[in-house]
């Protein structure tokens, strides 16, 4: 099962914040773990978790997401120093490229002979 | 493992809409409503109604610590498996469904409780998680019918909530659905080397686990549809997709043939194939059992609880010195 489409960009959320607003706690702070799944490809968000200290949270993060090879590298990153865009500003910031179709290759049309290009 | 229909204590997400709203409030719920239809995702950022908050929260958080403590039954016989190949795919086993509680207490902590909330509900009483783990484990067979049973029932639940509207829990829910079906090999495989090659009383022990876990295994899918008031709101929001009985319903028309596979009868004597609904009837469920095992009074309740209350108190000393040597390293690194 499972290839369920998943958003592609799985947002730090609000989390980090939360955190950084209670110094008191006793909570490991949070880490945002990336995966580079093998070698020529990104590191991917693959989800958090909380850790004391840096050496730590790779560590954790190979023994939670990395249990079946999934990964050639890990990247982790605390939470509260990851700067998210706004959701509410997504129509702002994303919708002015939906006519913007002269950036595709696709908008154009040329003779079949050459249409490989 | 598994979270059984996280609705038995949902009596704050039943509450009534309050009557005043302001038009801004009813607009976003208007388009929080379209978003749903729509099959959009909601990220934890997105504007949700309150109630929806707090079921995903009561239901996550639930089936984190069902993945936690469900490591307590199978914990008991690591050291006591029969052989090293059965005693590294237990650990191993084991050890996803503390990566499980992980990744879901995370999805949790996305709606705005923190971890240390929700540990402390689960420590001390407030919070439920799954009835099922609340059953002793007595035997080696025990083993692999969890695997088989009680694993193969959380992922009949589990499947459905990869779809689920909050994309963190869904994202969650894919990681440990691909995880799981190992859990459930592992287990009919184990029982079927036993029924296969084993001795009489091999066999005999395989039977008495199948038939000490068949009825809580079914119970894991919650009360029957009219007995399950919220699950109507949470299908409305996408939480919920497929209902409690109908899951069932899929659940034992799958066991009966893989019990025929296995060579054990299903102690339920009223279990016949019904040729009109192209399903298997099953007798009446002992829902008082259930009930009270929900409410605390099942066979281990206690012991699973002081269980993960002890192992708390005494790492907590653990916790406290990586914090302060974390503290350590950076002042240091700061000095320099």
């Amino acid at each position: 099962m499972n290839e369920k489409p998943s958003p592609p960009n799985p947002s730090p959320s609000g989390r980090g914040e939360q955190t950084a607003a209670a110094p008191e706690s006793l909570d490991w702070p949070l880490w945002e773990v990336f995966v580079r799944s093998k070698s020529g490809l990104d590191h991917k968000h693959c989800g958090s978790l909380h850790a004391a200290d840096p050496k730590m949270a790779i560590q954790m993060a190979r023994d939670v997401y990395t249990r079946r090879q999934e990964g050639t590298s890990i990247w982790v990153v605390r939470s509260d120093q990851i700067v998210a865009s706004d959701p509410g500003d997504k129509g702002m910031y994303f919708d002015p490229m939906e006519d913007k179709v002269y950036r595709h290759p696709t908008f154009y049309r040329l003779p079949e002979s050459v249409d490989h290009m | 493992m598994y979270t059984q229909a996280m609705d038995t204590s949902a009596k704050d997400a039943g509450e009534p809409e309050k009557a005043l709203r302001s038009a801004e409030e009813m607009q976003l719920q208007q388009r929080f409503d379209e978003r749903i239809d729509a099959g959009e995702f909601i990220e934890p950022k997105d504007w949700m109604p309150d109630n929806y908050r707090k079921t995903l929260l009561r239901q996550i958080s639930q089936h984190a610590h069902s993945e936690i403590v469900g490591m307590l039954p199978e914990g008991n016989w690591i050291t006591r498996a029969p052989t090293l190949k059965r005693k590294t795919i237990l650990l191993a086993k084991v050890q996803d469904e503390a990566g499980h509680g992980l990744y879901l207490y995370s999805a949790a902590e996305t709606l705005g409780t923190s971890r240390d909330q929700m540990t402390e509900a689960l420590l001390t009483g407030r919070a439920k998680y799954s009835s099922i783990f609340n059953y002793p484990t007595l035997t080696w067979a025990d083993m692999g019918t969890i695997g088989w049973l009680v694993d193969g029932a959380a992922i009949m639940n589990q499947v459905p909530i990869c779809r689920c509207s909050y994309a963190p829990y869904a994202r969650a829910m894919i990681r440990i659905c691909r995880e799981e079906s190992f859990h459930q090999r592992q287990g009919f495989e184990a029982l079927l080397t036993m029924m296969t090659h084993g001795t009489d009383a091999q066999k005999a022990m395989v039977q008495d686990a199948v038939d000490r876990w068949w009825w809580p295994s079914i119970m894991m899918f919650g009360p029957p549809d009219d007995q399950s008031p919220n699950s109507a709101q949470s299908m409305r929001w996408g939480i919920k997709r497929i209902s409690n009985d109908e899951l069932r319903q899929k659940f034992i028309d799958a066991a009966v043939e893989q019990a025929k596979v296995l060579g054990v009868t299903l102690p339920d004597p009223d279990l016949k194939w019904n040729d009109e609904r192209q399903h298997w009837d099953h007798g009446a469920i002992d829902w008082d059992e259930f009930w009270r095992v929900i409410g605390g009074n099942g066979p281990c309740n206690r012991e699973r609880l002081n269980a993960r209350v002890k192992a708390w108190e005494e790492g907590a000393w653990v916790r406290e010195a990586a914090l302060a040597h974390a503290r350590k390293q950076a002042t240091a690194k700061e000095a320099a």
